[in-house]
């Protein structure tokens, strides 16, 4: 089983992702430069954080014409998995891969800080090792991640379970204070139909060892293996 | 020809846009109350070879639909010009 960690011009979280994958799981990892077009012998793919292409026009919008996005989306349509996190999460938006859009944090701030997440969803292939309903602390960073989308496709996320991680207080409720960047209905992160493409803007691959104030990340990307491992996913 | 066309990008309207709501609050502070509303977008202008001012601005228009604007949030306006000889830089 073999990651991939794509890195676009201007990623600056490549590195944390690699070296969680690698050195903290042990798990075969390999970088992926952004104008490559295979992807053969790849499981799983990591769309890591940063400012991919300074952020210009909109956060993602370029990346998402980048060469190797071509080969995503076949890889996404094979039934791989794919995470992207932050400006990953951002990607997959543009890339029509995920539904909605980012906005400007509605405080106007960039914010920097952690924060307590609802797994709201446990039988998806990125968190099939957390309990239900669990409240876990991740730190985010990001100055646009008001997750945007229209009522209905909103009401569609919650009816189909695809809300998989919400803002939430220490006590598990999504209130208006525990949402950092005005984000739709306290949404962290989402999936797409098939369940094979995961966007979270908290970034787990910065909380997967103690060292780092936080272990809770890290059953993200042990959820995965296990998935692949088990074919539990791919069997559907 | 040469045309110069400015494509304008901003928050659709039904959308909260914190960036103008601060200017308007700024604007209010500073004395002008007849401000009722102000929303901040974007102006990307591009120079370009096409056959008509029509053909420039079906392109321009696929250029915003594809890339420029994000139709989730964004609405967009083109504008055409002819590029005066002379005036490229």
């Amino acid at each position: 089983m073999k990651f991939g960690v794509v890195v676009f011009p201007g990623s600056n979280c490549d590195s944390d992702a690699y070296h969680v994958l690698r050195d903290v799981i042990g798990a075969d990892c390999e970088y992926v430069w952004h104008e490559s077009r295979d992807l053969s012998g790849f499981d799983a793919l990591v769309l890591p954080g940063g400012f991919s292409y300074g952020d210009y026009l909109r956060c993602g919008a370029l990346a998402r014409f980048s060469p190797v996005m071509d080969s995503v989306y076949k890889f996404v349509d094979e039934g791989k998995l794919v995470i992207g996190i932050c400006n990953g999460f951002q990607i997959l938006l543009e890339a029509g891969l995920l539904p909605g859009a980012m906005l400007p944090n509605d405080v106007l701030e960039f914010r920097c800080q952690w924060v307590n997440l609802k797994v709201e969803n446990t039988s998806t292939p990125f968190t099939n090792l957390y309990k239900p309903g669990e409240v876990i602390r991740v730190p985010i960073a990001h100055g646009e991640g008001n997750y945007y989308a229209e009522p209905e496709v909103l009401d569609e996320l919650e009816r189909a379970g695809r809300i998989v991680f919400r803002y939430v207080d220490a006590y598990g409720n999504p209130t208006r204070e525990a949402n950092p960047n005005g984000a739709a209905r306290n949404i962290a992160g989402i999936i797409n139909e098939k369940g094979n493409v995961l966007g979270l803007m908290p970034h787990p691959e910065r909380c997967s060892e103690s060292l780092l104030g936080g272990e809770d990340g890290r059953r993200v990307f042990l959820s995965m293996i296990k998935s692949l491992e088990t074919g539990a996913f791919l069997s559907k | 020809m040469k045309f110069k066309g400015t494509v304008t990008v901003w928050l659709k309207e039904s959308i909260f846009d914190p960036q103008g709501a601060a200017v308007k609050g700024s604007l209010a502070a500073m004395g002008f109350k007849e401000v009722e509303n102000v929303r901040i977008g974007k102006n990307i202008v591009i120079t370009l070879e096409a056959e008509s001012p029509e053909a420039a601005k079906d392109l321009l228009d696929s250029m915003a639909r594809k890339l420029l604007a994000n139709p989730v949030t964004e609405s967009y306006r083109v504008y055409v010009e002819e590029e005066k000889a002379g005036a490229q830089r």
